[in-house]
């Protein structure tokens, strides 16, 4: 049995103009110590499939299909019995620190009520262990820091109380929401670092939610490009980087800048990025895709296996990789 | 070589600031959030600034275009010196130079629609343009940046952050300047919508002969599009370069931490990349370190760079850096 095993995960929200399909078919599976990356733009639901996974929907949203911790299903739990898991096997570290702490208490309160909550443990234990935490994150004098709100912290700070917090009850899965994006590059670097020493040391298993190819390059063995709430590759990623058979996931890795190649201009890919409650009624991707025609605006393509890979698209891979070549040389 | 188009000489911009926790009648104190940036730029030239949040690069570009007021050194514009004067003088730079800004929906009137926020320049800086002839401009300029004519009437809440972006490139280009100033115009973009940005701005660039300071956080990003490259730190320049010498033979040590700090979309290469972490946080602006601003997190910092301010100067390469051991 998988640590976590995600079936057909969907996420469907109602709203004035009808139900939004915001995220469809979403199936991974994710054992100790492994990392998997979800990439996609905004929009692309990538961020929704782990709300799901965590019960933290809004109110108009509802999830569908499982979520398989240990074989349990989590999207079918009540309440009460996920608060047993969530927060304490299942950890997440969200995009924005300054909103995802709370002002009002100093970190101390915000460390050690999770292990008092979770462990029994006493608030003096609690604090100890909560200090611990900070040194491993590295957070200087930490044992002063603590006492400290969230405004007296830098951003990169505040990430890293917002890791330890994480980390706190030792979780054997780390949801990772785009926790670098609000980060300046180098103290990025230094926070990607230090996840892949927590993993080593802890074997944590990480889910790694992110716009940046470059961030699941150095850190996921398996990656999953998202578009318009649908997976259009999944596999290793040696295979999505080295030989990607998706039109989106070639366009993608085209247009980025880079600095390990010197290519003159970057290949965009045209058009905008989809409209939710208007997805086209073939591929999502088909409107902006260079090799669509019109069997793809027809004709949703099922995720299916391809090699070692899984790929939704109805051209034929070696066609795809064919043309890409073409278009990026 | 050409004559420059414009000339900043030892730009500093002070903030007066209180302190946190300070009583009203404690003396206020200087943040220096640009402390001496000097260079030239050519026309058709783009030159990129790059630093991490708080090294100053925005406030640099406001400060000269006026929007903030230098506090000590010089701007010529063409010749001419802007520093110190008038309200006047500073209304006809700006229709030379142009500005995008970071946030497109953010920098666009939501209560005013597509033709009029696009033609607002003409009305300001060409009274003498008819109605017709504005939106005739308007809709060519459109055109341009790959806007279609029906989206005209609409208001900056229907379109996408790109698509504002492109309203307010057009918006820049309208007065057919010499120099646009973008700061960050495609960090709040998704990655292929950056380039297309990217493209655009450069293919605009060669139709219409444009310079442009290009700001952005992220050297990957500068790298597409920038000839020269200035990279700042707490304020201070800390090195200027051609493209190809920055990226090939980065001298300053900050230069090189931020180069290696960049993740490559290349799963190999990045498992085995080995990354000068730099040590702690950016040190606060009103309290900078002594001698280097850049020694604290400097791996290879010694005792002379607390005691000594590094001298601004041309190494062997053609490099400017501001380190010691450097070259």
């Amino acid at each position: 049995m998988s640590l976590l095993q995600v079936n057909n995960l969907g996420v469907e929200f109602q709203t004035g103009d009808g139900p939004v399909f915001a995220v469809n078919g979403v199936s991974f599976a994710l054992e100790r110590g492994q990392t998997l990356g979800i990439v996609g733009e905004s929009g692309s639901g990538k961020s929704q499939t782990v709300l799901a996974m965590m019960g933290l929907l809004a109110k108009n949203g509802r999830a569908t299909g499982e979520a398989l911790y240990h074989g349990q299903n989590l999207l079918a739990m009540k309440t009460a019995e996920l608060n047993k898991i969530r927060g304490n096997r299942v950890a997440m570290i969200f995009q924005d620190p300054m909103t995802s702490l709370n002002p009002y208490l100093t970190v101390e309160r915000q460390m050690t009520e999770v292990l008092q909550l979770h462990k029994g443990m006493s608030r003096r234990d609690a604090k100890k262990r909560a200090i611990e935490l900070l040194d491993a994150v590295r957070i200087p004098e930490a044992a002063r820091r603590i006492d400290m709100y969230p405004h007296e912290f830098s951003g990169g700070m505040r990430q890293r109380v917002m890791i330890a917090m994480a980390l706190l009850t030792e979780p054997e899965v780390l949801v990772a929401d785009e926790p670098t994006t609000a980060l300046d590059v180098t103290v990025q670097a230094q926070i990607l670092a230090l996840l892949k020493e927590l993993q080593r040391d802890f074997g944590t298993a990480i889910v790694m939610i992110t716009h940046d190819l470059g961030v699941v390059a150095g850190l996921c063995e398996q990656v999953m490009v998202m578009y318009g709430g649908r997976v259009m590759e999944q596999g290793s990623a040696d295979e999505i980087f080295y030989r990607p058979t998706h039109p989106y996931t070639i366009g993608l890795l085209g247009a980025l800048p880079r600095l390990d190649h010197d290519t003159a201009e970057l290949v965009s890919i045209p058009g905008n990025p989809p409209n939710m409650a208007r997805l086209p009624k073939g591929c999502p991707f088909s409107e902006r895709c260079s090799m669509a025609d019109a069997r793809c605006a027809a004709e949703l393509p099922p995720l299916a296996p391809a090699g070692a890979i899984l790929r939704a698209c109805h051209r034929a891979p070696e066609h795809v990789m064919k043309q890409g070549e073409a278009i990026h040389g | 070589m050409a004559e420059a188009l414009l000339s900043v000489r030892d730009l500093r911009v002070n903030f007066q600031i209180t302190p946190a926790g300070a009583w009203p009648w404690t003396a206020k104190k200087d943040l220096k959030a640009v402390g001496g940036v000097s260079f030239d730029l050519y026309p058709g030239e783009t030159l990129g600034v790059v630093g991490e949040s708080g090294c100053g690069k925005s406030t640099l570009a406001r400060a000269i275009l006026n929007l903030i007021p230098a506090s000590s050194g010089e701007i010529v514009w063409l010749g001419k010196t802007l520093t110190g004067g008038s309200t006047r003088d500073w209304h006809a730079v700006r229709r030379d130079i142009q500005m995008i800004f970071q946030d497109p929906l953010a920098s666009l009137d939501p209560r005013m629609t597509v033709a009029r926020i696009i033609g607002e320049p003409l009305k300001v800086h060409r009274p003498e343009l008819s109605a017709d002839e504005v939106m005739q401009r308007v809709r060519a300029m459109m055109k341009k940046v790959g806007l279609r004519d029906e989206m005209i009437n609409r208001y900056p809440h229907e379109f996408s952050g790109g698509q504002c972006q492109r309203i307010g490139i057009a918006r820049a280009l309208i007065l057919e300047p010499k120099l646009i100033i973008c700061d960050e115009p495609v960090s709040a973009l998704d990655v292929s919508i950056q380039a297309q940005i990217i493209n655009l701005l450069k293919s605009l660039q060669q139709e219409m002969g444009l310079a442009l300071i290009f700001i952005a956080h992220d050297l990957a990003v500068v790298k597409h599009i920038s000839d020269r490259i200035l990279v700042m730190y707490l304020g201070r320049e800390m090195e200027l370069a051609e493209k190809s010498m920055l990226y090939a033979k980065p001298s300053h040590p900050y230069t090189r931490a931020l180069l290696s700090a960049i993740p490559v979309p290349d799963p190999a290469l990045e498992r085995k990349k080995e990354v000068r972490l730099l040590q702690g946080d950016i040190p606060s602006p009103i309290n900078p370190p002594s001698g280097c601003v850049f020694r604290t997190r400097c791996p290879e910092a010694q005792t002379r760079c607390a005691q000594e301010v590094p001298v601004w100067r041309t190494l062997d390469n053609g490099t400017r850096c501001a380190c010691h051991f450097a070259g």
